[in-house]
């Protein structure tokens, strides 16, 4: 069974939402996902200063298994993109909740918030799979 | 219903994630696929490939058999335990499968068969076989271990008794030698030195277990996969089946044309596609981000100027090189840079040999 921080949130497509306390989340991908894509060999990530929609494919984590997108849970606008991918995109393996993180998204709409799932609900629903 | 290796207990041990392959459940990783592919590029690595199939073909009339039954000509073999590379074909010039043929005598040979493939194959060979003086033995009950790696050879040496090492001493590429228990030969599927080695199920644990002790790595499936890319080998099924022409798959190397009055399954059909020559077998490298990926589209330029698509038979990242690498069908074409399509966009990617890595270097 994977590591699922009881403080985050998360969504059904595997990716992870942490609360920054300043209006920000980050955004990464869940160690199950990690685990399921594989060894990483690219992360490309949206530009700082885009607005993303909840739901918009705005990054792909690229496996040497296979390309994988990355969903935006929250509607806002990028504002920083984590740049150690570029040159060390295993962290997405190693650390998926720290170092791994992708991109932080300042939330234009907080009801969305209310659609992602708690860590036990994730839990739940990757063991339905 | 899905069949495990004698390994499979080694296997759950070491943490391996399974996975289906073809009906065998297999390692595809123990953790890292990019550290396994290092670790045979560096140093030793050993894969689990006992789900192959071994048949040994044996009789007064073994040799002529197999140069009736194979695009290679078996009569190249003349130093016992000399293997020879090559396709089974099927009379339209298919290929049936790919296999490796060792030599033991002119009534005793092996062959060393994908398992994907398994039932057709022995199915056919049965079919040609009913009109040869031939016994046709599958061999289950061995098992074998791919030992891979510019350090593999000296880890095996650690293992094996005085008997086998005297009996691997000097020995060359591509040939195999019975020595007490195991069958050890230099063949492999990586571009690395190092040994295949068969063995009865009933010690292949201990084997295993010994190996890992003197430090060689085990590794899965992914591993294999971007090794034998790597090194511009062919997996059946992807680079080539029985709709593709040995020609068209990097294959036209090991088949025998001479001497001419040698008639082979699939010979006709394969003079008749000699003579049109349409499709190429190249090799791509993307030097920027993005991975090509197996049955993406491949758009090249042909003498009339024209774009003309071929496919990726199997694309993926080479850990070795950092850059995403493939292998290509493609028509006739011209100049040195091919357009793949990939996700969204199209990305210019340079056209070459099929074969990228050699003994840990670029090619």
């Amino acid at each position: 069974m994977s590591n699922i921080p009881a403080e985050l949130l998360y969504t059904a497509s595997h990716e992870w939402i942490r609360d920054e306390g300043d209006g920000s989340y980050s955004i990464g991908i869940t160690e199950h996902a990690q685990e399921l894509l594989g060894d990483m060999v690219f992360i490309e990530l949206p530009d700082v200063g885009d607005d993303v929609d909840a739901g918009d494919d705005c990054a792909v984590a690229e496996s040497v298994k296979a390309a994988s997108d990355i969903y935006s849970p929250l509607t806002g606008e990028i504002v920083a993109i984590n740049e150690d991918l570029e040159d060390s995109p295993e962290l997405v393996n190693s650390d998926s909740y720290t170092d791994g993180w992708l991109f932080r998204v300042k939330a234009s709409d907080s009801d969305e918030l209310k659609a992602l799932l708690s860590a036990e609900d994730y839990a739940a629903s990757i063991e339905e799979e | 219903m899905s069949q495990q290796t004698v390994l499979y207990p080694q296997h759950v041990a070491a943490n391996a994630k399974m996975v289906d392959f073809h009906g065998w459940e297999m390692p595809i990783n123990y953790g890292s696929q990019l550290d396994e592919h290092h670790a045979v590029r560096q140093k030793s690595g050993m894969f689990d490939v006992s789900h192959m199939t071994i048949v040994d073909i044996q009789g007064a009339q073994a040799k002529t058999f197999l140069r009736y039954l194979l695009a290679n000509d078996v009569a190249k073999l003349s130093q016992a335990g000399k293997a020879l590379y090559g396709g089974m074909l099927n009379h339209e010039g298919g290929v049936i499968d790919d296999l490796i043929t060792y030599y033991f005598s002119e009534t005793e040979y092996r062959l060393v068969v994908n398992s994907a493939t398994r039932e057709k194959d022995i199915a056919w060979i049965q079919k040609i076989a009913a009109d040869f003086q031939v016994s046709i033995t599958e061999r289950p009950e061995l098992a074998m271990i791919a030992v891979q790696g510019p350090e593999a050879k000296a880890q095996c040496a650690k293992v094996f008794s005085a008997e086998q090492n005297a009996a691997v001493e000097g020995m060359k590429p591509f040939f195999g030698v019975q020595a007490g228990e195991l069958f050890i030969a230099t063949t492999g599927y990586t571009g690395e030195q190092g040994y295949e080695i068969v063995v009865d199920q009933s010690q292949v644990g201990a084997l295993w277990d010994s190996l890992v002790e003197v430090g060689v790595v085990p590794c899965g499936l992914g591993a294999r996969d971007t090794l034998r890319l790597e090194a511009g080998m062919n997996l059946y099924g992807q680079d080539m089946d029985e709709s593709v022409s040995p020609l068209a798959a990097n294959m036209g190397w090991t088949v025998a044309w001479e001497p001419s009055e040698r008639d082979f399954i699939g010979r006709k059909a394969l003079e008749a596609q000699r003579s049109q020559g349409k499709e190429v077998f190249v090799g791509l490298s993307l030097e920027e981000k993005g991975v090509m990926r197996t049955g993406q589209v491949v758009w090249v330029t042909n003498r009339d100027g024209e774009q003309v698509s071929g496919v990726i038979t199997s694309g993926t990242f080479s850990p070795t090189l950092g850059y995403s690498i493939a292998l290509a069908r493609v028509p006739a074409f011209e100049g040195e840079y091919a357009k793949v399509e990939m996700r969204k966009k199209q990305l210019t990617v340079k056209i070459g040999k099929p074969v990228f890595v050699r003994n840990g270097a670029k090619v």
